[in-house]
């Protein structure tokens, strides 16, 4: 689950990492507001949305007068702002933070993550703030310094030192750094987090520690304890489809094809997409019913997946373990029935029961079409939507 | 022989009262040597009490100590899942399969490191299968876990994957050819756990009783680029590779918390690519991972 930059910049502040003084605000007359309880003379006005690179695609001002807050605002707010990350439709801006100007000398990068080879928490540092790290990490990998946090014992002293330094943070920072690491990793750590990345830290004039931005990614797992956080959710920037499939257990991925599948178990619904591509088509999604399908949740994927009008057939696919077929089969015929299917379906039903699967697909007299294996099922389906 | 488990191996059931943990249970007890592999329950609440005639215990440690038992099956909700996973290390058992999904992360990092200091400190080393996995299964001898019993055949062959469905859709290929297997081992979806690929490869190249291995995995983080590097210096078998979510787009949890492409090295493409450099007969076919096995034994 991800937040919004002025929720994770709470979060931080919570934990002790200085930030910007800021209001987020989702109207243009509070955004002047907002500036003017702020005080100074120069206010950053920036578009909330969950996608990264919002400042290339002009989500990102500096204003010098109350005036220019309220023209950005304005042009901002409600604006379709498209990013490397959005996709060519771009996120619609419904909310904006008002931050007082920082006096930047230097931007640098910050981010914690969990590292699966080590089964530790790795930090990483990198003198080269402010711009797309995985460009820094592919062409420059030695101005990115790392350490690998045991969470039996948290950052030590002498491993967030190490990153102070191996980041090339200015001297008289140093101390603040170091004390900025470690509330990171605590904040990390206690929010059950994925992804803490502050891009840019920044060092200011008289040697303030700041966060500039702050990009959050949280557990699913644990969201059952991390209430504070639930109540972050914006829904507004998820996928309706996707929102709509969790309520009934389903876990569906929208995609570019034209068709759509329904399967059992992740690593054998991407087979499927992988299958499907495999013999000359795209997918239209990736949709994994669960172990437990019943036909109300079959019904539900069906109407799911034939929502999204560029879905020109579907290809169903179970290997029935404790599933069975035949509960798999009635499903997806009143599931065809109630939903008037008008495209083409291929049913590719293996294990448990798998014959009296078959048979309720046949007589249920509906144009089905049966498939023995992935590959079959695949071909069949790709050639009934040419 | 097998890996991991066989006939003669003694289980404990952790969460045995709840509805998985019954319905299960009861599958595991019906499917070939079930009825004397499966001799303990645990429950705090129940001990002294029996369920399918299976006695239940305050704690793993008295479980194990009244019985023998040396391995552990957990099926405890993700909230106290970890927990019970530790309770089966403390007691120093071999092996603990943990079927749960949804453990959160945090909690499994504390673990696996906690499991990492006490072998560091001259402790028994318990190894832990998942969590989030179907389990393993000895065809003919005994299954620990929730995999379809019936689709499996005893014969020669091992089978791992991250996948449930994509490790039975395996072994289905193979019974349907006449290809029986030693062991099948599912490792779970998720991003931090016991067991990986190439601890499973590693023991089916010391088993005597497997003669060639199907490897399946999937997209996000590094652990079949590993088992591939060590089975090209170390594999005497021969192995067919498959890596599911080609189709995958970056940045997006396929269902499993563990298959989330973060960076180029732990595509679907540069996995196989790996693979493939290390001596497996990959294909992007997972219709005929069978087949392409018989052809090579």
């Amino acid at each position: 689950m991800k937040i919004h930059e002025y929720q994770g910049k709470q979060l931080l502040k919570k934990f002790g990492v200085t930030v910007p003084r800021g209001i987020h605000c989702t109207t243009v007359d509070d955004a002047v507001k907002a500036a003017e309880t702020l005080g100074g003379k120069v206010w950053v006005v920036k578009a909330q949305i969950h996608a990264g690179g919002r400042g290339k695609g002009g989500g990102v001002k500096v204003a010098t007068s109350l005036e220019k807050v309220r023209e950005y605002a304005g042009q901002i707010l409600g604006m379709q702002l498209v990013t490397h990350q959005t996709g060519p439709e771009g996120q619609k801006v419904r909310h904006l933070l008002i931050e007082e100007g920082a006096d930047i000398k230097h931007e640098y990068y910050v981010a914690a993550l969990t590292d699966r080879a080590t089964q530790s928490v790795a930090i990483m540092a990198s003198y080269e703030g402010g711009m797309d790290i995985e460009e820094v990490a592919h062409k420059t990998p030695e101005k990115i310094v790392k350490v690998f946090v045991n969470p039996l014992v948290g950052l030590t002293d002498e491993q967030a030192l190490t990153l102070a330094k191996g980041m090339g943070m200015n001297e008289a920072s140093i101390p603040q750094c170091v004390d900025t690491l470690k509330k990171l990793y605590t904040c990390y750590m206690e929010t059950d987090a994925s992804l803490a990345e502050i891009n840019p830290l920044i060092h200011e004039g008289d040697g303030t520690v700041k966060a500039l931005d702050a990009k959050f990614n949280f557990d699913s797992n644990a969201l059952y304890r991390q209430e504070e956080i639930v109540a972050m959710r914006d829904l507004d920037e998820e996928d309706a489809d996707e929102i709509e499939a969790s309520k009934f257990d389903l876990a569906y991925i929208s995609l570019d094809g034209n068709i759509g599948c329904l399967v059992n178990g992740a690593g054998l619904a991407m087979a499927t997409m992988d299958t499907i591509k495999l013999f000359g088509a795209e997918p239209a999604n990736f949709l994994d019913v669960g172990g437990g399908a019943t036909t109300e949740k079959v019904t539900e994927a069906f109407k799911i997946m034939l929502k999204n009008p560029k879905v020109k057939g579907i290809l169903v696919n179970i290997f029935g373990g404790i599933m069975k077929c035949d509960t798999i089969a009635t499903g997806v015929v009143a599931a065809a029935r109630e939903t008037h299917l008008s495209v083409p379906l291929v049913v590719r039903m293996k294990g448990t029961n798998e014959d009296m699967g078959k048979q309720i697909l046949k007589d249920s007299g509906l144009p089905i079409i049966s498939a023995d294996s992935m590959a079959e099922a695949a071909t069949k389906i790709v050639a009934a939507v040419k | 022989m097998s890996i991991f488990i066989n006939k003669n191996t003694r289980i404990i059931t952790q969460g045995i009262t709840g509805k998985t943990g019954q319905f299960h249970t009861e599958k595991c007890q019906e499917y070939a040597n079930g009825k004397e592999c499966f001799v303990a329950g645990v429950n705090p609440k129940k001990a002294g009490e029996s369920i399918f005639n299976i006695p239940i215990y305050a704690s793993v440690k008295e479980a194990a100590a009244e019985t023998g038992a040396t391995v552990s099956v957990i099926y405890v909700p993700p909230p106290g899942a970890a927990a019970a996973i530790w309770e089966a290390v403390e007691a120093d058992l071999d092996l603990a399969i943990c079927i749960t999904e949804g453990i959160p992360v945090r909690d499994m990092l504390i673990l696996r490191n906690k499991m990492k200091e006490k072998e560091a400190k001259g402790g028994k080393k318990t190894l832990l299968l998942g969590p989030n996995c179907p389990g393993l299964i000895t065809p003919d001898e005994v299954k620990i876990g929730i995999m379809p019993g019936h689709i499996h055949r005893k014969g020669r062959i091992g089978v791992v994957s991250r996948s449930g469905t994509l490790t039975y859709e395996a072994v289905g290929q193979l019974t349907e050819i006449g290809l029986g297997q030693s062991s099948a081992v599912g490792i779970g979806g998720d991003p931090i756990n016991g067991l990986k690929h190439i601890d499973v490869m590693k023991a089916f190249n010391d088993d005597p009783d497997t003669d060639a291995v199907i490897m399946i995995g999937e997209i996000g983080g590094p652990d079949e680029a590993e088992a591939a590097q060590w089975c090209k210096a170390n594999m005497k078998k021969p192995i067919v590779g498959f890596i599911a979510g080609v189709t995958a787009p970056a940045g997006k949890r396929m269902g499993h918390a563990g298959a989330l492409i973060s960076g180029g090295a732990d595509t679907a493409d540069a996995k196989l690519a790996i693979m493939e450099e290390c001596g497996f007969k990959v294909t992007r076919n997972p219709s005929e991972m069978a087949k392409l096995l018989k052809a090579m034994l």
